[in-house]
Protein backbone atom coordinates (compact mmCIF):
# COMPACT_ATOMS: atom_id res chain seq x y z
CA UNK A 1 0.00 0.00 0.00
CA UNK A 2 1.05 3.43 -0.96
CA UNK A 3 1.95 6.46 1.78
CA UNK A 4 1.48 9.57 1.46
CA UNK A 5 3.03 12.81 3.37
CA UNK A 6 1.71 16.18 3.14
CA UNK A 7 4.06 18.63 4.76
CA UNK A 8 2.19 22.40 5.53
CA UNK A 9 3.99 25.11 6.03
CA UNK A 10 2.43 27.64 7.86
CA UNK A 11 3.24 31.30 9.55
CA UNK A 12 2.91 29.78 13.37
CA UNK A 13 4.89 26.48 12.63
CA UNK A 14 4.84 22.91 10.25
CA UNK A 15 2.75 20.40 10.16
CA UNK A 16 2.98 16.49 8.52
CA UNK A 17 0.19 14.56 8.01
CA UNK A 18 -0.01 11.39 7.03
CA UNK A 19 -1.83 8.56 5.32
CA UNK A 20 -2.18 5.46 3.21
CA UNK A 21 -2.69 5.45 -0.24
CA UNK A 22 -6.54 5.42 -0.17
CA UNK A 23 -6.14 9.22 1.29
CA UNK A 24 -9.08 9.09 3.40
CA UNK A 25 -7.55 8.87 6.57
CA UNK A 26 -5.21 11.17 7.99
CA UNK A 27 -2.60 11.39 11.41
CA UNK A 28 -1.57 15.38 11.74
CA UNK A 29 1.94 16.09 13.42
CA UNK A 30 2.87 19.10 14.77
CA UNK A 31 3.41 21.68 15.15
CA UNK A 32 6.89 21.54 14.54
CA UNK A 33 8.76 24.65 15.08
CA UNK A 34 5.71 26.24 16.80
CA UNK A 35 5.65 29.90 16.67
CA UNK A 36 8.24 30.00 13.62
CA UNK A 37 7.30 31.16 10.08
CA UNK A 38 7.84 28.14 7.74
CA UNK A 39 7.84 29.44 4.48
CA UNK A 40 8.70 25.67 2.80
CA UNK A 41 9.48 22.09 3.54
CA UNK A 42 9.86 19.73 1.04
CA UNK A 43 11.45 16.12 0.95
CA UNK A 44 14.21 14.66 -1.03
CA UNK A 45 12.91 12.76 -4.11
CA UNK A 46 15.48 10.19 -3.67
CA UNK A 47 15.47 9.79 -0.21
CA UNK A 48 11.57 10.71 0.91
CA UNK A 49 12.98 10.24 5.00
CA UNK A 50 14.91 13.45 3.97
CA UNK A 51 13.19 16.52 4.85
CA UNK A 52 14.24 20.51 4.87
CA UNK A 53 12.84 22.83 6.08
CA UNK A 54 13.10 26.47 6.37
CA UNK A 55 11.84 28.04 9.20
CA UNK A 56 12.49 32.43 10.20
CA UNK A 57 11.47 35.04 12.13
CA UNK A 58 11.98 38.73 12.26
CA UNK A 59 13.60 38.19 15.53
CA UNK A 60 15.74 35.47 14.92
CA UNK A 61 16.56 35.14 11.43
CA UNK A 62 16.64 32.18 9.41
CA UNK A 63 17.20 28.53 10.50
CA UNK A 64 17.51 25.62 8.33
CA UNK A 65 16.53 22.14 9.79
CA UNK A 66 17.00 18.61 8.32
CA UNK A 67 14.92 15.13 9.44
CA UNK A 68 16.71 11.91 8.27
CA UNK A 69 13.29 10.06 9.46
CA UNK A 70 10.41 11.58 7.85
CA UNK A 71 9.78 14.72 10.13
CA UNK A 72 9.85 12.46 13.52
CA UNK A 73 13.18 14.27 14.66
CA UNK A 74 14.90 17.43 12.97
CA UNK A 75 18.40 19.03 13.85
CA UNK A 76 20.23 21.75 12.64
CA UNK A 77 22.44 20.19 9.98
CA UNK A 78 25.71 20.22 11.42
CA UNK A 79 24.77 20.60 14.60
CA UNK A 80 23.92 17.64 16.79
CA UNK A 81 20.39 18.39 18.48
CA UNK A 82 20.47 18.95 22.22
CA UNK A 83 24.52 19.01 22.61
CA UNK A 84 27.20 21.75 23.26
CA UNK A 85 29.91 21.84 20.79
CA UNK A 86 33.35 22.86 21.16
CA UNK A 87 34.42 24.51 18.44
CA UNK A 88 37.57 23.45 16.71
CA UNK A 89 40.02 26.16 16.17
CA UNK A 90 38.74 28.26 13.48
CA UNK A 91 35.80 26.32 12.76
CA UNK A 92 32.74 28.41 11.44
CA UNK A 93 30.11 28.15 13.47
CA UNK A 94 25.93 28.06 12.80
CA UNK A 95 27.08 27.86 8.68
CA UNK A 96 23.94 25.84 8.07
CA UNK A 97 21.98 29.47 9.01
CA UNK A 98 24.41 31.91 7.11
CA UNK A 99 23.22 32.56 3.21
CA UNK A 100 26.34 35.21 2.26
CA UNK A 101 25.84 36.90 -1.15
CA UNK A 102 28.79 36.54 -3.42
CA UNK A 103 30.56 38.97 -3.61
CA UNK A 104 34.01 37.57 -4.73
CA UNK A 105 36.65 38.93 -7.54
CA UNK A 106 36.65 35.69 -8.61
CA UNK A 107 32.87 36.00 -9.65
CA UNK A 108 33.13 39.04 -11.20
CA UNK A 109 29.66 39.74 -9.73
CA UNK A 110 30.48 42.08 -6.69
CA UNK A 111 27.05 43.06 -5.02
CA UNK A 112 25.58 45.84 -6.45
CA UNK A 113 22.34 47.39 -5.69
CA UNK A 114 18.51 46.93 -6.64
CA UNK A 115 15.65 48.84 -7.41
CA UNK A 116 13.07 49.70 -4.42
CA UNK A 117 9.83 49.99 -4.26
CA UNK A 118 10.27 53.70 -5.46
CA UNK A 119 12.71 52.74 -8.05
CA UNK A 120 15.60 53.76 -5.78
CA UNK A 121 18.74 51.74 -5.70
CA UNK A 122 19.05 49.33 -2.57
CA UNK A 123 21.33 47.82 -1.27
CA UNK A 124 20.88 43.17 -0.92
CA UNK A 125 19.51 41.79 1.91
CA UNK A 126 19.02 38.86 3.00
CA UNK A 127 16.15 38.15 4.47
CA UNK A 128 14.61 34.48 4.43
CA UNK A 129 14.67 31.46 2.80
CA UNK A 130 11.28 31.30 0.20
CA UNK A 131 11.68 27.93 -1.03
CA UNK A 132 13.89 24.79 -0.93
CA UNK A 133 14.12 22.14 -3.84
CA UNK A 134 16.18 18.95 -3.14
CA UNK A 135 18.03 17.76 -6.16
CA UNK A 136 16.23 14.87 -8.26
CA UNK A 137 19.20 13.00 -7.84
CA UNK A 138 21.17 13.19 -4.86
CA UNK A 139 20.13 13.69 -1.27
CA UNK A 140 22.88 15.89 0.64
CA UNK A 141 22.22 18.48 -2.45
CA UNK A 142 19.69 20.81 -2.55
CA UNK A 143 18.84 24.74 -3.34
CA UNK A 144 17.38 27.60 -1.86
CA UNK A 145 15.33 30.58 -3.24
CA UNK A 146 15.88 33.30 -1.46
CA UNK A 147 15.21 36.92 -0.35
CA UNK A 148 16.52 39.30 -1.62
CA UNK A 149 16.32 37.22 -4.58
CA UNK A 150 19.34 35.37 -5.22
CA UNK A 151 19.94 31.20 -5.62
CA UNK A 152 21.76 29.21 -2.81
CA UNK A 153 22.87 25.90 -3.27
CA UNK A 154 24.07 23.33 -0.30
CA UNK A 155 26.11 19.82 -1.54
CA UNK A 156 26.70 18.85 1.91
CA UNK A 157 23.17 17.95 3.14
CA UNK A 158 22.29 21.66 4.12
CA UNK A 159 25.47 22.29 6.53
CA UNK A 160 26.64 25.14 4.11
CA UNK A 161 25.36 26.96 1.56
CA UNK A 162 27.03 28.71 -1.63
CA UNK A 163 25.20 31.39 -3.73
CA UNK A 164 25.26 30.49 -7.14
CA UNK A 165 26.26 34.32 -8.18
CA UNK A 166 25.59 34.19 -12.10
CA UNK A 167 21.60 34.71 -11.37
CA UNK A 168 21.98 37.67 -9.34
CA UNK A 169 25.17 38.60 -11.13
CA UNK A 170 23.36 39.17 -14.63
CA UNK A 171 23.60 42.34 -16.01
CA UNK A 172 19.68 43.12 -15.01
CA UNK A 173 19.88 42.90 -11.78
CA UNK A 174 20.12 46.01 -10.90
CA UNK A 175 16.74 46.84 -12.22
CA UNK A 176 15.07 43.95 -10.07
CA UNK A 177 12.37 45.02 -7.74
CA UNK A 178 10.51 43.82 -5.18
CA UNK A 179 6.85 42.56 -5.69
CA UNK A 180 4.28 43.03 -2.61
CA UNK A 181 6.05 39.86 -0.47
CA UNK A 182 9.43 41.16 -1.31
CA UNK A 183 11.88 40.45 -3.87
CA UNK A 184 11.95 36.81 -3.85
CA UNK A 185 13.29 33.90 -5.67
CA UNK A 186 10.04 31.50 -5.02
CA UNK A 187 10.24 28.90 -7.63
CA UNK A 188 13.34 26.42 -8.82
CA UNK A 189 12.58 23.95 -11.20
CA UNK A 190 15.40 21.08 -12.31
CA UNK A 191 15.78 19.74 -15.86
CA UNK A 192 19.26 17.92 -15.42
CA UNK A 193 18.93 15.62 -18.32
CA UNK A 194 19.47 18.96 -20.28
CA UNK A 195 21.55 20.68 -17.51
CA UNK A 196 18.81 23.19 -16.79
CA UNK A 197 17.35 25.42 -14.81
CA UNK A 198 14.43 27.68 -14.52
CA UNK A 199 14.01 30.26 -11.34
CA UNK A 200 11.33 32.91 -11.29
CA UNK A 201 11.76 35.84 -9.15
CA UNK A 202 8.86 38.11 -7.91
CA UNK A 203 9.09 40.60 -9.68
CA UNK A 204 12.02 40.27 -12.08
CA UNK A 205 10.17 37.06 -14.04
CA UNK A 206 11.81 34.12 -15.23
CA UNK A 207 15.22 33.11 -15.99
CA UNK A 208 16.32 29.99 -17.91
CA UNK A 209 20.28 28.82 -17.34
CA UNK A 210 21.64 25.53 -19.44
CA UNK A 211 24.96 25.14 -17.49
CA UNK A 212 23.81 23.60 -14.11
CA UNK A 213 22.61 27.31 -12.73
CA UNK A 214 26.06 28.96 -13.47
CA UNK A 215 25.19 31.07 -15.82
CA UNK A 216 20.94 32.68 -16.35
CA UNK A 217 19.25 34.29 -19.27
CA UNK A 218 15.86 36.16 -18.88
CA UNK A 219 13.27 34.29 -20.81
CA UNK A 220 10.35 36.72 -20.71
CA UNK A 221 9.32 37.37 -24.31
CA UNK A 222 6.09 37.32 -24.45
CA UNK A 223 4.48 38.60 -20.94
CA UNK A 224 2.48 41.51 -21.00
CA UNK A 225 2.43 43.51 -17.55
CA UNK A 226 0.88 47.18 -17.32
CA UNK A 227 2.27 47.91 -14.50
CA UNK A 228 5.83 48.65 -15.55
CA UNK A 229 6.86 51.79 -17.70
CA UNK A 230 7.50 49.42 -20.50
CA UNK A 231 4.70 46.32 -20.36
CA UNK A 232 6.85 43.92 -22.55
CA UNK A 233 10.12 44.61 -20.68
CA UNK A 234 12.99 41.93 -21.17
CA UNK A 235 12.50 41.52 -16.78
CA UNK A 236 10.11 43.04 -14.07
CA UNK A 237 7.25 40.58 -14.47
CA UNK A 238 5.60 39.84 -11.32
CA UNK A 239 5.46 36.24 -12.26
CA UNK A 240 4.05 34.57 -9.48
CA UNK A 241 4.59 30.79 -9.87
CA UNK A 242 5.69 27.94 -13.17
CA UNK A 243 5.04 24.73 -13.63
CA UNK A 244 6.92 21.90 -15.83
CA UNK A 245 6.01 18.31 -16.40
CA UNK A 246 9.10 16.14 -16.16
CA UNK A 247 8.56 14.43 -19.57
CA UNK A 248 8.00 17.64 -21.20
CA UNK A 249 10.81 19.87 -20.06
CA UNK A 250 10.33 22.15 -23.33
CA UNK A 251 6.54 22.99 -21.94
CA UNK A 252 6.43 25.27 -19.09
CA UNK A 253 2.92 26.80 -17.58
CA UNK A 254 2.76 30.05 -15.35
CA UNK A 255 0.22 32.01 -13.07
CA UNK A 256 1.71 35.31 -13.67
CA UNK A 257 0.12 38.26 -11.44
CA UNK A 258 -2.18 38.81 -14.20
CA UNK A 259 -2.64 36.40 -16.46
CA UNK A 260 -2.05 32.45 -17.36
CA UNK A 261 0.60 31.67 -19.79
CA UNK A 262 2.67 29.17 -21.88
CA UNK A 263 5.87 28.25 -23.57
CA UNK A 264 6.31 25.10 -25.60
CA UNK A 265 10.19 26.13 -26.32
CA UNK A 266 11.59 26.64 -22.47
CA UNK A 267 10.96 30.18 -22.13
CA UNK A 268 11.97 31.27 -25.08
CA UNK A 269 8.44 32.63 -25.95
CA UNK A 270 5.14 32.79 -23.55
CA UNK A 271 1.67 33.04 -25.00
CA UNK A 272 -1.30 33.44 -22.99
CA UNK A 273 -3.83 30.96 -22.22
CA UNK A 274 -6.11 32.05 -19.67
CA UNK A 275 -9.15 31.62 -21.86
CA UNK A 276 -12.58 31.09 -20.07
CA UNK A 277 -11.24 31.63 -16.52
CA UNK A 278 -13.27 34.24 -14.17
CA UNK A 279 -10.10 35.98 -13.31
CA UNK A 280 -6.77 34.77 -14.44
CA UNK A 281 -4.81 36.76 -11.50
CA UNK A 282 -3.71 33.73 -8.86
CA UNK A 283 -1.26 32.41 -7.71
CA UNK A 284 -0.12 28.40 -7.93
CA UNK A 285 -0.25 26.19 -11.22
CA UNK A 286 0.12 23.01 -11.07
CA UNK A 287 0.99 19.83 -13.55
CA UNK A 288 -1.36 16.80 -13.67
CA UNK A 289 1.35 14.13 -12.87
CA UNK A 290 0.32 11.76 -15.70
CA UNK A 291 -1.19 14.10 -18.06
CA UNK A 292 1.33 17.07 -19.14
CA UNK A 293 -1.35 18.92 -20.76
CA UNK A 294 -3.94 18.21 -17.66
CA UNK A 295 -2.98 22.09 -15.58
CA UNK A 296 -5.11 23.25 -12.74
CA UNK A 297 -4.94 27.15 -11.46
CA UNK A 298 -7.19 28.64 -8.76
CA UNK A 299 -8.31 31.82 -9.52
CA UNK A 300 -8.27 34.97 -7.59
CA UNK A 301 -10.85 38.11 -7.93
CA UNK A 302 -7.92 40.71 -8.52
CA UNK A 303 -4.09 41.82 -7.04
CA UNK A 304 -5.73 44.11 -4.99
CA UNK A 305 -8.80 41.64 -3.36
CA UNK A 306 -6.91 38.56 -2.79
CA UNK A 307 -9.96 36.42 -2.49
CA UNK A 308 -11.80 34.09 -4.85
CA UNK A 309 -14.10 35.26 -7.28
CA UNK A 310 -18.16 35.57 -5.66
CA UNK A 311 -16.86 33.85 -2.75
CA UNK A 312 -16.51 30.51 -4.55
CA UNK A 313 -13.23 28.73 -3.69
CA UNK A 314 -12.75 26.64 -7.03
CA UNK A 315 -9.89 24.77 -8.33
CA UNK A 316 -10.13 25.03 -12.29
CA UNK A 317 -8.59 22.03 -14.52
CA UNK A 318 -7.53 22.52 -18.35
CA UNK A 319 -7.23 19.14 -20.07
CA UNK A 320 -6.46 20.94 -22.98
CA UNK A 321 -2.92 22.47 -22.36
CA UNK A 322 -4.79 25.67 -21.14
CA UNK A 323 -7.83 28.17 -22.99
CA UNK A 324 -10.42 25.83 -22.05
CA UNK A 325 -10.96 25.29 -18.39
CA UNK A 326 -13.50 23.43 -16.11
CA UNK A 327 -14.43 24.65 -12.23
CA UNK A 328 -13.87 21.83 -9.69
CA UNK A 329 -16.07 22.58 -6.88
CA UNK A 330 -17.43 19.43 -5.23
CA UNK A 331 -16.38 20.07 -1.21
CA UNK A 332 -15.20 23.54 -1.66
CA UNK A 333 -17.06 25.86 -0.38
CA UNK A 334 -19.22 27.80 -2.74
CA UNK A 335 -20.73 31.28 -0.78
CA UNK A 336 -18.79 33.41 1.61
CA UNK A 337 -15.19 32.54 1.00
CA UNK A 338 -12.61 34.99 1.56
CA UNK A 339 -9.21 33.25 1.54
CA UNK A 340 -6.11 33.01 -0.60
CA UNK A 341 -4.25 30.69 -1.92
CA UNK A 342 -0.48 31.37 -2.21
CA UNK A 343 2.10 30.38 -5.07
CA UNK A 344 3.55 27.85 -2.84
CA UNK A 345 0.67 26.16 -1.15
CA UNK A 346 -0.32 23.45 -3.81
CA UNK A 347 0.79 20.09 -4.46
CA UNK A 348 -0.15 17.09 -6.56
CA UNK A 349 1.27 13.66 -5.80
CA UNK A 350 1.83 10.80 -8.56
CA UNK A 351 -0.64 7.86 -7.17
CA UNK A 352 -3.21 6.96 -9.77
CA UNK A 353 -5.88 8.73 -9.64
CA UNK A 354 -3.63 11.33 -8.93
CA UNK A 355 -4.23 13.55 -5.71
CA UNK A 356 -4.17 17.03 -5.52
CA UNK A 357 -3.54 19.37 -2.35
CA UNK A 358 -3.70 23.43 -1.59
CA UNK A 359 -3.70 25.13 1.90
CA UNK A 360 -5.36 28.43 2.48
CA UNK A 361 -4.56 31.50 4.52
CA UNK A 362 -7.54 30.15 6.31
CA UNK A 363 -5.91 27.56 7.69
CA UNK A 364 -7.54 24.69 6.05
CA UNK A 365 -5.90 22.15 3.72
CA UNK A 366 -7.96 20.54 1.13
CA UNK A 367 -7.22 17.21 -0.64
CA UNK A 368 -8.57 15.59 -3.50
CA UNK A 369 -7.71 11.99 -4.56
CA UNK A 370 -9.03 12.02 -7.72
CA UNK A 371 -7.74 14.65 -9.69
CA UNK A 372 -9.27 17.65 -8.70
CA UNK A 373 -13.29 15.73 -8.87
CA UNK A 374 -14.03 15.99 -5.14
CA UNK A 375 -12.68 17.86 -1.91
CA UNK A 376 -12.31 17.12 1.44
CA UNK A 377 -10.66 19.24 3.86
CA UNK A 378 -8.23 17.00 5.86
CA UNK A 379 -7.38 19.83 8.38
CA UNK A 380 -8.98 23.11 9.07
CA UNK A 381 -7.76 25.05 11.62
CA UNK A 382 -4.36 26.11 10.94
CA UNK A 383 -2.38 29.27 11.08
CA UNK A 384 -1.97 30.51 7.37
CA UNK A 385 -1.07 28.02 5.30
CA UNK A 386 2.35 29.09 3.65
CA UNK A 387 3.09 26.48 1.78
CA UNK A 388 2.09 22.75 0.62
CA UNK A 389 4.10 19.77 -0.54
CA UNK A 390 2.84 15.93 -0.79
CA UNK A 391 5.42 12.74 -0.64
CA UNK A 392 4.14 9.39 -2.13
CA UNK A 393 5.96 6.08 -1.57
CA UNK A 394 5.58 2.67 -1.09
CA UNK B 1 37.13 33.09 34.04
CA UNK B 2 33.24 34.60 35.05
CA UNK B 3 30.53 32.64 34.75
CA UNK B 4 27.90 34.66 33.34
CA UNK B 5 23.87 33.55 33.26
CA UNK B 6 21.90 34.54 29.94
CA UNK B 7 18.28 33.72 29.48
CA UNK B 8 17.21 33.28 26.14
CA UNK B 9 13.98 34.34 24.62
CA UNK B 10 11.82 30.80 24.62
CA UNK B 11 12.00 30.46 20.45
CA UNK B 12 15.88 30.11 21.25
CA UNK B 13 15.78 28.11 24.54
CA UNK B 14 14.08 25.18 21.73
CA UNK B 15 16.12 25.70 19.49
CA UNK B 16 19.27 25.46 21.97
CA UNK B 17 17.20 22.61 23.49
CA UNK B 18 17.65 24.85 27.05
CA UNK B 19 15.17 24.03 29.50
CA UNK B 20 16.18 26.72 31.92
CA UNK B 21 18.99 29.71 31.93
CA UNK B 22 22.46 29.52 30.75
CA UNK B 23 25.67 29.29 32.75
CA UNK B 24 28.62 30.54 30.72
CA UNK B 25 32.41 30.64 31.38
CA UNK B 26 33.17 33.57 30.06
CA UNK B 27 36.69 34.72 29.74
CA UNK B 28 37.57 38.77 30.73
CA UNK B 29 36.56 41.24 29.79
CA UNK B 30 33.25 40.56 30.20
CA UNK B 31 30.99 42.28 27.44
CA UNK B 32 28.14 42.02 24.88
CA UNK B 33 30.44 40.43 22.09
CA UNK B 34 32.28 37.95 24.81
CA UNK B 35 29.12 36.58 26.07
CA UNK B 36 27.79 35.61 22.31
CA UNK B 37 31.21 34.54 22.01
CA UNK B 38 30.71 31.41 24.46
CA UNK B 39 26.87 31.63 23.78
CA UNK B 40 27.97 30.40 20.01
CA UNK B 41 30.63 28.47 20.68
CA UNK B 42 28.88 26.19 23.61
CA UNK B 43 25.47 26.28 21.78
CA UNK B 44 26.00 26.95 17.95
CA UNK B 45 22.34 26.12 17.19
CA UNK B 46 21.66 29.67 17.91
CA UNK B 47 24.31 31.36 16.01
CA UNK B 48 23.43 34.24 13.73
CA UNK B 49 19.82 34.56 15.47
CA UNK B 50 21.32 36.96 17.83
CA UNK B 51 23.66 38.90 15.83
CA UNK B 52 23.29 38.88 12.46
CA UNK B 53 25.97 36.63 10.98
CA UNK B 54 27.14 39.19 8.31
CA UNK B 55 27.34 42.35 10.07
CA UNK B 56 28.00 41.12 13.43
CA UNK B 57 25.33 43.96 14.92
CA UNK B 58 22.38 42.52 17.11
CA UNK B 59 19.25 41.89 15.30
CA UNK B 60 17.00 44.58 14.93
CA UNK B 61 14.10 43.37 16.96
CA UNK B 62 16.04 42.12 19.59
CA UNK B 63 17.14 43.86 23.31
CA UNK B 64 19.71 43.73 25.95
CA UNK B 65 18.55 44.26 29.34
CA UNK B 66 20.59 43.91 33.13
CA UNK B 67 19.98 45.47 36.07
CA UNK B 68 17.03 47.10 35.14
CA UNK B 69 19.10 48.99 32.74
CA UNK B 70 18.82 48.60 28.83
CA UNK B 71 22.03 48.23 26.89
CA UNK B 72 20.94 47.36 23.69
CA UNK B 73 22.90 50.46 22.68
CA UNK B 74 25.97 50.16 24.63
CA UNK B 75 29.35 49.04 22.89
CA UNK B 76 29.07 45.57 22.37
CA UNK B 77 32.82 45.71 23.80
CA UNK B 78 31.45 47.49 27.05
CA UNK B 79 32.07 45.64 29.88
CA UNK B 80 28.34 44.03 31.47
CA UNK B 81 27.61 45.52 34.90
CA UNK B 82 29.18 44.16 37.83
CA UNK B 83 26.22 42.58 39.30
CA UNK B 84 26.45 40.53 36.05
CA UNK B 85 29.90 39.86 36.43
CA UNK B 86 29.78 38.59 39.48
CA UNK B 87 26.44 36.26 38.35
CA UNK B 88 24.21 37.98 40.81
CA UNK B 89 22.31 39.35 37.73
CA UNK B 90 21.44 37.59 34.38
CA UNK B 91 21.76 39.32 31.45
CA UNK B 92 18.58 39.42 29.46
CA UNK B 93 18.06 38.62 25.83
CA UNK B 94 14.94 40.28 25.21
CA UNK B 95 12.19 39.51 21.68
CA UNK B 96 10.80 43.03 21.40
CA UNK B 97 6.93 42.68 21.59
CA UNK B 98 6.09 43.54 18.18
CA UNK B 99 3.32 41.77 15.94
CA UNK B 100 1.06 39.35 17.25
Amino acid sequence: MAKVRVLVGTKKGAFILTADGKRSRWKVSGPHFGGWEVYHLKGSPVNPECLYTSQSLDWFGQVIQRSDDGGKTWGQPGTPPGESVTPKEGMPQGRSNKFVYDESAATGKPLTTHQWYDGTPHPWEFKRVWHLEPSLSDPDTVYAGVEDAALFQSTDGGESWQELPGLRGHATASQWAPGAGGLCLHTILQDPDRHRMFIAISAAGVFRSGDDGKTWQPANQGLHSNYMPDPTAEIGHCVHRIAMHPSRPDVLFMQKHWDVMRSDNAGDSWYEISGDLPSDFGFPIEVHPHEPDTVYVIPITSDSEHYPPEGKLRVYRSRTGGNEWEPLTKGLPQQDCYVNVLRDATAVDTLEPCGLYFGTTGGQVYASADEGGSWTPIIQNLPRVLSVEVQTWR
Amino acid sequence: MAVIRVELPAHLRALAHIDEEVQLDVREPVTQRTVLDALEAGHPAVTGTIRDHVTGRRRPYLRFYACREDLSHHSPDAPLPDAVISGKEPLLIIGAIAGG
